[in-house]
């Protein structure tokens, strides 16, 4: 694959196309090269970013779509996951098992500790105007830290 | 876009010789498995056997799912029940589960007989 390709995807902001963002990332990661392990690890962050951009972004809103942006540079793999929303205020706690149990937080409210735990770099911007959107990366080069059991 | 979650529900027996209820699901574990998933544990309505949640059919968890099983975890320890015991994840999903801390109040087990003679 020649650095630079790119592919955009639009999604409907429907529950469920997640699915079709996560296929594309999938194929694309793969092509470079990426572990199965890694894969799957992207596959789960790039479905939770859309989820998030699908009901908190634009709000199951049939006129808006979530625009997904993959690209390849210098041997690591750009996701942009972009919405119509205003982008987050703060980002949530880490989630407390115990806490959950107990009824004393709410069971959801995982997504963004789930991205931000499966993939190399999560960051989430707000702009161009009107939009907001998360930008993840997984990097080739750190195949053999997770190969060697790590777990970010 | 969502494949319906499907429960199959069925009673094996432990290597201690106890039963266990096994629940079997198929399809998406998603925001809308609630009623499938709840529904099928509130279905076994105190029965007092173990149970056991067999993943290995399932196409497709997100975060929205998890946190179905993890507000059937939270019923079952309110109501003090038999433990929980979960099988047939793929190694990511282990891994996610685990990230979260579900293994804390539900054993991960690779498969049914491991399950079976560890619950």
């Amino acid at each position: 694959m020649r650095n630079g390709s790119a592919v955009q995807v639009n999604l409907p902001s429907e529950l469920g196309f997640e699915k079709v963002a996560m296929s594309t990332a999938a194929s694309m990661a793969e092509l470079m090269g990426f572990s199965l392990d890694r894969i799957e690890d992207l596959k789960t962050a790039v479905a939770e970013a859309c989820i998030n951009a699908i009901e908190h972004g634009n709000q199951f809103s049939n006129t808006l779509v979530v625009g997904v942006e993959l690209s390849n540079c210098d041997d690591q793999l750009e996701v942009r996951v972009i919405d119509d929303g205003r982008g987050i205020a703060h980002r949530p706690a880490a989630p407390n098992i115990d806490r959950k149990v107990h009824g004393e937080e709410d069971p959801r409210g995982m997504g963004m500790f789930l991205i931000q735990a499966l993939v190399d770099e999560a960051e989430w911007h707000k702009g161009p105007p009107g939009k907001s959107f998360v930008r993840l990366v997984i990097k080739l080069d750190k195949e053999n830290e997770y190969a060697d059991g790590h777990e970010s | 876009m969502q494949t319906a979650t499907k429960v199959n529900h069925r009673t094996a027996t432990a290597a201690s010789g106890s039963p266990v209820t096994v629940l079997a699901f198929s399809g998406d574990i998603s925001s809308t498995s609630k009623d499938a998933v709840l529904g099928a544990y509130h279905h076994l309505n105190g029965a007092g056997a173990a149970v056991l949640l067999d993943f290995t059919d399932v196409d497709y968890i997100n975060s929205s799912g998890i946190a179905i099983i993890i507000q059937m975890l939270m019923e079952a320890n309110k109501s003090a029940s038999k433990p929980i015991g979960i099988y047939g994840l793929t190694p990511h999903f282990q891994k996610v589960f685990t990230m979260v801390g579900i293994n804390k109040y539900a054993a991960l087990h690779g498969d049914e007989s491991t399950a079976l003679a560890g619950i």
